[in-house]
């Protein structure tokens, strides 16, 4: 088991640096640092030197790639790639181009992230198995039908919809929670309360469906109906056993989001004006601000191949038949 | 089979807690705060404004900051030796830290001086003395904070003495001091600073003497040093055109006779800088946790930055230091009875502290605006219609449902223009030819700006007719002010002339109908831009529509922005829209962005249509030197005159600042070019908790509603299943 | 005269178009292709959607067909010169539609603007008032008193159409199916009108009815009203819709089709061969993976802005520099897609490798590529099939989502996402503009609701394991 998650570990090195080959070409096509530059120069009197300043400032103005004029290795380290991609994997992010300490911004933005991505995950887990579990016990029924009628529907409207309209609904009219913004501490639940209600109603439609589908697998189980046969009352055996043996895909199908939770969701952030990583990356995206963009893209492949490696300690622990080697 | 157990176990426990969150909720809405208040409860009633940013400012050093995002914090926090009259219109510099407004001497090439009156050709320098107040003390800063033995106490740190600092206020000891010239020179030789790449160097260093070998000297020191940029003592090192004269007293020796300097004498560029802030900010581990000139300034105006996270709020406080001020006893005609002038003679500043919010999109901002969270708000075109109204004899009011509410309405032309430039070195639109000044004409009237205002910014604004925007010397109303190429006079007020005319222009210039003359071709225009936001592909399809007017298609190229700045420097653009907000209230600072040697691609300046007529310069040049005067106005007429001609602008329009503020927010008169107003603002919070928890009583029926539609879904389910276990019951017992 | 302009996604529609029809033709002559189909088409649920689909399928086909209009002649001229305007077939059946702007917003069946403006009277005075729209209601001279009874009047027709319409594919149907089945004519339009027939023939017909019905209703109203309204620049947003449907269409369509060849291949090649081969696909996959998609996304179409920057001789009119941005952004979001289905593939060719007749195959020495296309890939296809149809709906909505980030489509490109984007603004004003919104949101409604409802037929129809379970 630890040899395995050793091996694995050593594994994703390659992806890793394949991941940030891959991000630092396809920013410096579209980008040369010279745009970079000019970006962060701003709009009035910007002048030649001062970009070659800022790039030298920044660690910009060496070759991208490879630099023909070093010697030896040199040729290979002493470019922007090497300077700016090696830090990464001892997780030291360097400062952003905008001259603020990435990791700094990192650690600060994560919680308002989590704060709304736990609650959405557990309500979310906690709306979606009732509903489902119900819809199962009423399978065949007209409950049950309209149910998955109803999934189907709610599948099928934009996510944005929700967010456009719960806020219309709840902040402009109602006057129950803020319209947007966040505050740390104990205060955070008023603003959080509306992007969890909203993300955790928009995914009941595709998770309950899903869900139900598991259920009604297991429901159809020879031991399920030799347990039925016996007499065993219908509700207990859906809690007892149906529950208990669907949760195993349901779980383990979910771990590997788990560390992803971090990354925070771009667009809910975006409309509530919640400062986390979510909204980190879209304005690091749109400022062009290649250090943080560098970095997160870094973070989420971290997380992503911890997610995997999570997944499957997860099915040895649920069950054992399963060996890693 | 345990886990579902544990599950149903604990959900004893999960209730209490769910019941005990509830009970927290209920306590927390008896507060007497609205639910929906995004501020935490202690604030309630506190002398706070509250207002917000939507981008977090880069810089806020002075050397460096030129944004209009950053200046609003700038402006506050430092204090150059002038300022604007908040009152006063035409806008009217006053001494601020300066004792009085300084006047320039003339020296000949020899150094002689000249008298005032000399010509612009002779004089060779121009001299500024200026004085400033005694007693002015800085905010206090850990940069001034001493130990017993009267030691700097934070200018040797290690890395190790700042573990668990993490911001400006974990230093425990401030310290402060008094203002003396030297810090204004200091100021002016950091301009040069090879690392600091100020934005107006380049600018600067035409101007002020000795400025451009002076950032050659500090290169080379670097250089010979080695050693980390901040650490070098630019006292060491004199600057020709700025030095010290004695405690209060400093020197300016500007090349030429430069009228405008006086303008950038009331920007944060040259505001003081202590020597301390520099050495305590270029400690080792400082960089790393964020905490550097540009994010903690140190000043002493009226307010300080006291919190700095850009990722959700900045906060300014009063300075405790502040050398007071008293707000302007005398204003224009008119502010009396405006009530600006209630509290004239009281000292400033009137706000304890103000809270400045992240807030990236505009709707929750109009929305927390409306709901009494946000204290002054600007109109956007989409929210025009709720807000204002315009009379049948087009006077501008707010809407009843507005004037209920108690908002308060300014208006102000800006002083700025947004123009639609024509490249003049593209072949088809550009150069001098008569083919393609006519289509530039044609297409000048063809633009319904008139229209593009109403559509896109409800009326507010005003089409120009020249580069200068109305307040700035130079312009003309009325009749003679119009652009006869492009409008009638009526007795209504100018007239764009008709389609027919802008047709008849393209026929003379070859394209009849849109379609080469020669070769029967349409004719394909090519409008250079960076699109992206929802608005804009609406504004693209009017502007198509206005180009298919005249039978000429325009194709649009959307680029992101490096892209198009690319293009504007290398000259491959062919249309193009551009903007210029005023630097100060000159003329000059309008005309200049049509000088030759400004021109983009060839000297990198600010002329982006790289409009180059020899005329015009020679009149700029002339212009730029002379005081404001019937002999000024007649060499700026002369000069509008050949750009009407020419055509190289479509003179756009001039935006007007909408701006709305709350009942209980006071002393609102706009101010265009001052930047540190402020400290004239007042409000009152009592009248607005009043307002606040009048509008925003929660609507809860709704929620019990949905609530009722819940179960009453789930009864049949419930029912449901009853008779089902009923069944099983009876067939168990059967 | 006109010029045919064939767009690239046009190209690419029109060969997945053929795709499809060699497919069906293909399938109709083996079983274990045609069984499954036979199941999805008896299920009535299935058969509407179906009609949903395909009407909103013709729309974009009739969408797809481009071509520029001769301008005049002029004295002298040695060629015909085309307009830079790209019109599609559709445009052409939409017409007025697409020529009738107004200045500004106005509400769907209005006849005035729908924000005040000053206006010049004769005698010089001024007043602001609602001025009347340029073609909506123009007709009327007293809008108040007249248009319920003209909008009554029209619909009344639209209805008689339709009915006639109607009654004309009933018929028609009758006499194919009476054919076919052998029958009276009388006999088969009584079967179809039973709703007994093996096909839900009577199913397809009145989910047609309704799409008739809007369609006469939309040609007669839309000639005198805005029947959706018209958005900020005055363009009518009832065109605009119908535009977006291309879009949407060519987004959950042209994306899949981008990306199979790869998920195919390479997660075939991936569980066939294991070893190095297994190695370098995972690699791969996990590597594109692990990115998030919004960046690869963004950067991919700053990429293509930057290459038609450098070229833009390559592109003539603007209809072709957003047609590359849409083909982009489909390729794009292939490549981020692609690996779900891969590695979906390489696990079950892992299984089907173990199975004796691939073991059989390999040791009579059958060559390695026709292992993998003759007995591998036709088991492969019904896990194809279900994601196939279950992407394309997330697609639709992923657009919006995009659009929203500023990565979507071109902002001259009519989709929803677009008008979705712009909406946003508008829910804000007072009073509010709603038209927009609910226009792009129910038209896309429709389609995801039916390619949803469609692909749980379909994978109730080829999952093996749901199939046994029934």
């Amino acid at each position: 088991m630890f040899a395995y998650i050793i091996r694995r570990a050593l594994y994703a090195i390659p992806i890793l640096v394949g991941v940030n080959l891959l991000t630092f070409v396809l920013f410096f096509v579209v980008n040369s640092p010279d745009d970079v530059a000019r970006m962060h120069l701003g709009m009035k009197r910007v002048t030649p030197e001062a970009i070659e300043k800022w790039k030298e400032e920044h660690g910009y103005s060496r070759p991208l790639l490879y630099n023909a004029d070093a010697s030896g290795t040199g040729k290979l380290t002493e470019t922007i790639f090497y300077d700016k991609s090696v830090r990464l994997f001892a997780f030291d992010f360097g400062s952003s181009d905008a001259g603020r300490d990435i990791g700094e911004d990192i650690s600060q933005r994560m919680w308002p992230s989590l704060a709304i991505a736990l609650p959405t995950l557990l309500i979310g887990l906690l709306v979606n198995i009732s509903f489902s579990m119900l819809l199962a016990f009423f399978r065949g029924t007209y409950l049950d039908l309209s149910g998955v009628m109803l999934c189907v529907v709610l599948m099928s409207i934009s996510g944005l919809f929700y967010i456009i309209g719960g806020q219309y609904l709840f902040s402009k009219l109602l006057h129950l929670v803020p319209v947007s913004g966040y505050e740390p501490g104990l205060q955070a639940w008023r603003f959080i309360l509306l992007p969890v209600v909203i993300g955790v109603f928009s995914g009941i439609g595709s998770s309950s469906r899903w869900y139900r589908t598991i259920f009604l697998e297991e429901i159809n189980r020879d031991y399920v109906r030799t347990a039925r046969a016996k007499g065993l009352p219908e509700v207990r055996l859906l809690f007892r056993h149906v529950l208990k043996n669907a949760l195993v895909p349901i779980l383990t199908g979910i771990v590997v989001v788990l560390p992803l939770l971090f990354m925070g969701s771009l667009i809910m952030e975006s409309f509530f004006g919640i400062p986390g990583l979510g909204s980190y990356t879209i304005e690091a995206i749109q400022t062009q601000d290649f250090a943080i963009v560098r970095a997160m893209v870094f973070l989420g492949s971290v997380l992503y191949i911890l997610g995997l490696l999570l997944t499957d300690i997860s099915y040895t622990l649920v069950d054992p038949r399963i060996r890693l080697s | 089979m345990r886990a579902p157990g544990l599950l149903f176990n604990r959900s004893i426990p999960f209730i209490k807690w769910m019941l005990c969150l509830v009970a927290v909720t209920a306590t927390v809405a008896c507060s007497d705060q609205p639910w929906n208040s995004p501020y935490p409860p202690e604030q309630a009633g506190q002398n706070i404004l509250y207002s917000s940013f939507s981008a977090r400012p880069n810089h806020l050093d002075p050397a460096r900051s030129y944004s209009s995002n950053e200046v609003v914090f700038t402006g506050q926090i430092y204090e150059p030796p002038l300022q604007y009259h908040f009152l006063k219109r035409p806008y009217q510099l006053e001494p601020l830290t300066a004792t009085q407004l300084p006047e320039a001497y003339y020296l000949d090439a020899a150094g002689q001086r000249l008298p005032d009156d000399a010509a612009a050709e002779d004089i060779a320098y121009s001299v500024y003395d200026i004085t400033i107040r005694p007693g002015i003390r800085y905010q206090p800063h850990p940069a001034f904070a001493r130990d017993r033995q009267g030691r700097y106490r934070y200018h040797a740190l290690h890395e190790q003495d700042l573990d668990g600092v993490n911001a400006l206020a974990d230093f425990s000891a401030t310290g402060s001091r008094e203002l003396i010239a030297a810090d204004y020179v200091y100021q002016i030789k950091r301009l040069a600073h090879p690392r600091l790449n100020s934005p107006i160097f380049g600018l600067m260093s035409e101007y002020i003497v000795g400025l451009k070998e002076y950032a050659a000297t500090l290169e080379r020191a670097l250089e010979e040093k080695g050693t980390d940029h901040y650490r070098l003592n630019l006292a060491d090192y004199p600057l020709a055109g700025a030095e010290v004269l004695d405690r209060y007293r400093y020197r300016i020796r500007v090349k030429g006779k430069y009228p405008q300097f006086l303008y950038w004498l009331a920007m944060p560029f040259f505001a003081p800088l202590p020597w301390e802030a520099d050495v305590f900010y270029s400690q080792p581990g400082m960089k790393e946790r964020n905490i550097t000139l540009d994010w903690y300034p140190v000043g002493t105006g009226p307010y300080m930055l006291t919190v700095n996270n850009p990722n959700r709020q900045m906060v300014l406080q009063r300075n405790p230091n502040f050398h007071g001020e008293t707000y302007p006893r005398e204003g224009d005609p008119g502010d009396v009875q405006a009530g600006f002038l209630e509290d004239a003679g009281r000292p400033m500043p009137f706000i304890d502290t103000v809270i400045y919010s992240l807030e990236k999109e505009a709707i929750p901002t109009w929305n927390k605006f409306l709901q009494g969270y946000y204290d002054v708000s600007g109109v956007s075109s989409d929210s025009f219609d709720q807000a204002i109204q315009i009379g049948s004899g087009g006077d501008i009011a707010l809407t009843p449902e507005m004037q209920k509410k108690g908002i308060h309405l300014s208006t102000a032309v800006s002083t700025s223009i947004f123009y639609m430039g024509f490249n003049m070195l593209d072949p088809v639109v550009g150069g001098d030819g008569k083919r393609a000044r006519l289509l530039r004409r044609a297409l000048s009237i063809a633009m319904d700006y008139e229209e593009y205002i109403s559509i896109f910014r409800n009326g507010r604004g005003i089409a120009a007719q020249s580069p200068l925007p109305p307040g700035i010397f130079g312009y003309v109303e009325g009749r003679e002010g119009i652009n006869p190429f492009v409008y009638d006079w009526t007795p209504q007020g100018p007239r764009r002339k008709p389609i027919a005319e802008a047709r008849r222009l393209l026929a003379e210039a070859g394209y009849p109908d849109g379609r080469d003359i020669e070769t029967g071709k349409p004719l394909v225009l090519y409008f250079d831009t960076t699109g992206g936001t929802p608005d804009s592909s609406a504004q693209q399809n009017w502007l198509r529509k206005q180009f298919a007017r005249l039978d000429i298609q325009l194709q649009i190229r959307n680029t992101d922005y490096n892209r198009f700045q690319d293009k504007m420097l290398k000259g491959t653009a062919q249309i193009f829209q551009w903007g210029w907000n005023a630097d100060y209230p000159d003329p000059e600072n309008f005309l200049f962005l049509l000088y030759g040697k400004n021109g983009k691609v060839e000297h990198n300046g600010e002329n982006a249509a790289n409009y180059n007529n020899a005329e015009y310069d020679r009149l700029f040049e002339q212009m730029k030197n002379m005081r404001n005067g019937p002999e000024r106005q007649a060499v700026i007429d002369r000069m509008v005159a050949i750009l009407r001609r020419d055509a190289p602008w479509i003179f756009g329009f001039h935006p007007k600042d909408f701006v709305l503020y709350h009942d209980w927010y006071h002393n609102a008169k706009p101010n265009l070019m001052a930047n540190n107003t402020l400290k004239y603002k007042r409000i009152d919070p009592a009248l607005r908790e009043l307002r606040r928890e009048e509008w925003n009583r929660p609507v809860v029926w709704p929620l019990i509603l949905i609530v009722l539609v819940l179960v009453v879904s789930v009864l049949p389910a419930w029912i449901g299943y009853r008779r089902h276990e009923n069944r099983r019951v009876k067939v168990v017992s059967s | 005269m006109i010029q045919p302009v064939l767009l690239w996604t046009d190209a690419l529609i029109f060969v997945l178009l053929v795709v499809v029809l060699v497919f069906a033709w293909v399938a109709r002559g083996r079983e274990h292709l045609r069984a499954p189909w036979r199941e999805v088409v008896r299920s009535r649920i299935a058969v509407a959607s179906l009609v949903v689909l395909g009407v909103y399928t013709v729309t974009g086909l009739l969408d797809s067909v481009h071509y520029r209009k001769a301008l005049p002649t002029q004295d002298g001229q040695q060629e015909t010169q085309y307009s830079g305007d790209v019109l599609s077939l559709l445009d052409t059946l939409l017409g007025p539609l697409r020529t009738q702007e107004e200045k500004t917003y106005s509400a769907p069946f209005a006849t005035q603007l729908y924000a005040k403006e000053t206006v010049s009277g004769p005698d010089g005075t001024q007043t602001r008032m609602f001025p009347r729209l340029k073609y909506g209601g123009a007709h009327l001279s007293d809008p108040a008193s007249q248009k319920g009874a003209d909008i009554a009047r029209r619909s009344a027709l639209a209805l008689a159409e339709a009915v006639a319409v109607l009654l004309l594919l009933y018929g028609l149907l009758g006499l194919r199916l009476a054919r076919k089945w052998r029958r009276s004519w009388r006999a088969a339009m009584g079967t179809i009108a039973s709703g007994k027939a093996e096909v839900p023939w009577r199913t397809a017909l009145l989910t047609l009815a309704v799409f008739v019905l809007l369609i006469t209703l939309m040609i007669n109203l839309s000639a005198a009203y805005h029947v959706l309204g018209t958005d900020k620049v005055g363009q009518d947003v009832l065109y605009q819709t119908i535009k977006s449907i291309r879009t949407g269409l060519v987004i959950g369509t042209l994306t899949t089709l981008v990306m199979l060849p790869f998920a195919v291949f390479l997660g075939m090649m991936a569980g066939y061969f294991r070893g190095w081969v297994d190695d370098v696909i995972q690699y791969l996959y996990t590597t594109l993976n692990s990115i998030p998609g919004v960046l690869l996304i963004a950067a991919a179409v700053l990429m293509m802005q930057v290459y038609m920057a450098n070229h833009p001789e390559l592109f003539e009119t603007m209809a072709e520099r957003a047609d590359l941005r849409l083909l982009f952004l489909c390729l794009i979001l292939g490549i981020t897609s692609w690996t779900g289905l891969c590695r979906l593939l390489r696990g079950e060719t892992l299984k089907l490798r173990e199975l004796d007749y691939v073991q059989a195959a390999d040791a009579f020495g059958v060559s390695k590529s026709s292992i993998l296309l003759r007995h591998l890939l036709p088991n492969l296809m019904h896990l194809v099939m279900i994601a196939v149809v279950i992407d394309f709906s997330g697609l639709v909505l992923a657009e919006a989502v995009l659009s929203y980030v500023g990565v979507g489509v071109d902002p001259t490109t009519q989709s929803w996402g677009n008008m979705i984007n712009r909406a946003r603004l508008e829910m804000a004003r007072e009073p509010m503009v709603w038209w927009s919104l609910l226009a792009a949101f129910s038209f896309m409604f429709v389609l995801v609701l039916a390619a949803n409802l469609f692909s749980d037929a379909v994978r109730d129809a080829f999952d093996p394991r749901l199939r046994a379970q029934r």
